[in-house]
């Protein structure tokens, strides 16, 4: 009979199957989200910037807002984007919406419109979402000189120049702060030619993975926040005293990451502990 | 010829445009502008491209009943139904955007779905790579091991919960090694920028023309 080698438990730990990795990931995960836990998250000081940035504008002022995102980054940019816009329309600062990946702008138009409902804000007046242009190095550059070039009309075909909010908006020199929110290189563009080039305000909202890529514009002083992540959209949550679902979603992801801790302790302790058996020529 | 006028207008059009960099007053900033627009027309016609190449590539698929042909049908249907909901949604509301539009139905319960199930598979997968790839096999490796763990730990409430030094150490590894890293990265890639950006004004690099 054909036995197969019963293997240690170290030997097990240097090896687990993937499939029961993935089983308890999705356990752990989706029990902190079914039940909704999580506390307030402190804030750190690169998302005090960003918050500080958009509390610097007063009643009137205009808030550029990009979005550079689609649904596969949702999960941490839509409640940043959602906090951004309820901290804007709380004190009656103009939004203007626009973007660079086609397929997610209208999920910043969705969250646009929710939040404007919040606060009785109207379009064309209040807020306005000028769409989607494609070449978007040629956007920034172009918005620099007259937005007009380049966003003749907003996304539903309604000139600009008719529409109040934006009857006397023409370049950079008009908008006191762009805010954008990014899963891509977008960000490196925004700051090349909006920032560089015109001395564009301007604080980002970025993935997890994206936020190292912006460390070096925060540094330099060239963007005034970046908000990372999902404890980023957490932090900023706390800083304007709405809980949502940055909040909500942090304990998933603790516990995911002591999870994956857990998993690589465990593999370095099956590895070192089964490390000469596996140097021994085989018999 | 064939090769002397495209070579010509991308010397003079590349010059002109980092003149009007520095000198963006009349007439180089109307001319950059103008420049600008067509450029973000031509954008858009790129996409037109895009569309013929995927309806060619998936109906020659369908009609050798290639490998796979069942999926090129369900793509294909998916474009020609959503540009149909987009048109109807256009009419209908005046923008195919219009949260009542059949396109932003689509959009919310298909598209936005299957964007965040693919993505969302990452999570998966990225826990079993960790687990499999930062192994201490040597001291490079533990290097990596170590500050992965603690950028973690950093990241997350009970990290700071456990000890302040986690967050300090967190915010200090992104700070300092990452963000000089980083920065070395974005240097050499913009040398490289230029250098190749000089190439094609000058005429060294010809591969476009090819």
């Amino acid at each position: 009979m054909d036995e197969r080698p019963r293997r240690s438990f170290w030997e097990i730990m240097n090896d687990i199957d993937r499939r029961i990795i993935f089983v308890i990931l999705f356990v752990v995960v989706a029990i902190p989200l079914v039940l909704k836990v999580g506390g307030t998250i402190p804030p750190t000081a690169p998302v005090e910037g960003a918050h500080e940035a958009v509390e610097s504008l007063e009643a009137g002022d205009y808030l550029m807002v990009s979005i550079d995102f689609d649904a596969t980054s949702a999960p941490e940019l839509m409640p940043m984007l959602r906090s951004v816009l309820r901290q804007a329309f709380a004190k009656d600062v103009k939004v203007i919406m626009l973007g660079h990946i086609a397929i997610g702008l209208p999920l910043g138009h969705m969250a646009l419109e929710q939040v404007a409902a919040e606060y009785d804000a109207e379009y064309g007046v209040d807020y306005v979402d000028l769409g989607y242009r494609p070449g978007y190095i040629a956007v920034m550059i172009a918005m620099g000189r007259e937005i007009e070039d380049i966003f003749r009309t907003d996304y539903q075909g309604t000139s600009i120049r008719e529409m109040p909010i934006t009857a006397d908006v023409h370049s950079y020199a008009d908008i006191d702060l762009l805010f954008g929110f990014e899963h891509g290189a977008v960000i490196d563009y925004w700051v090349r030619y909006a920032q560089a080039r015109f001395d564009q305000r301007m604080a980002f909202g970025t993935t997890a993975v994206m936020a190292p890529d912006a460390y070096p514009y925060l540094q330099s002083g060239q963007i005034e926040g970046l908000v990372g992540g999902l404890k980023g959209a957490a932090e900023y949550e706390t800083l304007i005293g709405q809980p949502g679902l940055g909040t909500r979603g942090m304990p998933a992801q603790e516990w995911g990451h002591l999870l994956v801790i857990g998993f690589i302790v465990l593999g370095n302790l099956g590895y070192f502990f089964t490390r000469g058996k596996q140097r021994k020529p085989a018999a | 010829m064939r090769r002397a006028v495209p070579l010509a207008i991308t010397f003079l059009t590349g010059l002109f445009l980092v003149v009007s960099f520095f000198i963006p007053h009349r007439p180089f900033g109307e001319l950059e502008q103008r420049l600008l627009v067509w450029f973000a027309i031509v954008a858009g016609f790129t996409m037109l491209l895009g569309v013929d190449n995927l309806i060619r590539s998936h109906a020659r698929k369908i009609t050798r009943t290639s490998e796979g042909w069942g999926h090129s049908v369900v793509l294909l249907v998916g474009l020609v139904a959503t540009v149909v909901v987009g048109v109807i949604g256009r009419v209908q509301f005046g923008s195919p955007f219009h949260l009542q539009s059949p396109f932003m139905f689509i959009y919310s319960y298909t598209i936005v779905p299957l964007q965040a199930t693919m993505f969302a598979l990452l999570a998966f997968f990225i826990a079993s790579a960790s687990y499999r790839a930062f192994r201490a096999r040597n001291w490079v490796a533990t290097l990596l091991l170590v500050s992965a763990v603690i950028v973690m730990l950093g990241r997350i409430p009970i990290g700071a919960a456990m000890s302040e030094f986690f967050p300090w150490m967190q915010e200090w590894i992104m700070t300092v090694p990452q963000l000089a890293a980083k920065r070395g990265i974005q240097i050499g890639a913009a040398l490289g920028a230029v250098s190749m950006s000089l190439r094609i004004i000058l005429g060294i690099e010809r591969s476009y023309l090819s």
